[in-house]
């Protein structure tokens, strides 16, 4: 399945901030459904663009060693609609991070105008509390979110 | 300057009201993170990152709650009870926390009730005075 909800990286700051972009278009067919007659954005896909850009920050935080799993949405208020045509912004920031987890805060944006203020936890869940173990290899950060990365300048990534 | 112990707790309230969306009056200083807050695993990582963020300090996550890296230790629990081994190191690990009543029925289920908003004001009042 390909389950990307952004469309590309405009600005990555390692372990700091990182800035992506996302074109709301009427090809995307779950739109129509939602809703019939006025299509807009889901809300729960505004959270999940969110994790995917401040969890690739994370990941890159940690040269992508870890496997970094949404973990607990601490706020998301969204003040306006995301319609077809729309171009948003979406700004994460790392608030926190720590060998078990890491804390995002962000910010959605249009033209502008602020759309939605999205905390986020995320977990290293090798490194998880319950001592659990979970496959070998890393189903994050798989090649899915390679295109994503792939030729994005990161700024203040040390050698 | 030094905080008292009374604005501590006010900030470790407000901390505990945007991390577990309780309300105040919930947060009392008996209250138990786990049992009477509704916090899980990932919530104490937010705790913890939260006051960091409110105190400007760095708490080591075994410091606050410790109890995890004790459980995994075989000489410290025995058939599902910590071990006057087990207990003494608990009891060094967290000097924050009144053990008192935990140590007459050392049960590890009852382990997240040690877990209280004062033991984490006790901490926090150490922390900044060592500080």
């Amino acid at each position: 399945m390909r389950w990307i909800w952004i469309d590309k990286f405009v600005e990555f700051e390692s372990g700091k901030r990182a800035v992506s972009v996302k074109n709301v278009t009427l090809a995307e067919e779950h739109i129509h459904d939602h809703f019939p007659g006025f299509p807009m954005m889901p809300e729960c896909l505004m959270i999940e663009a969110m994790a995917q850009t401040a969890g690739i920050l994370v990941g890159e935080a940690r040269n992508f060693q870890e496997k970094v799993i949404l973990a607990k949405i601490k706020k998301a208020v969204f003040h306006h609609y995301v319609r077809p045509g729309d171009t948003i912004r979406l700004e994460a920031e790392l608030e926190s991070i720590a060998d078990e987890a890491a804390s995002t805060h962000g910010k959605i944006t249009r033209d502008g105008d602020l759309i939605a203020e999205i905390s986020l936890m995320f977990s290293h869940i090798d490194r998880n509390l319950a001592g659990k173990e979970f496959p070998e290899e890393n189903f994050v950060f798989t090649d899915m979110f390679e295109s994503l990365i792939q030729g994005v300048t990161i700024k203040g990534k040390e050698s | 300057m030094a905080m008292s112990r009374d604005e501590i707790f006010s900030q470790v309230q407000e901390v505990m009201v945007d991390a577990l969306g309780v309300d105040d009056d919930e947060v009392t200083e008996n209250a138990t993170l786990m049992g009477d807050l509704g916090a899980e695993s990932i919530d104490f990582l937010d705790i913890v990152f939260r006051l960091e963020k409110a105190f400007a300090i760095k708490i080591p996550r075994e410091e606050l709650f410790p109890a995890e890296n004790l459980m995994s230790n075989s000489e410290y629990v025995k058939d599902g009870k910590l071990t006057d081994a087990g207990l003494a190191a608990l009891t060094e690990a967290m000097p924050h926390t009144d053990m008192s009543g935990f140590k007459a029925d050392p049960d590890i289920n009852k382990l997240g009730d040690l877990f209280t908003v004062s033991s984490v004001v006790n901490y926090i009042e150490m922390k900044l005075n060592a500080a």
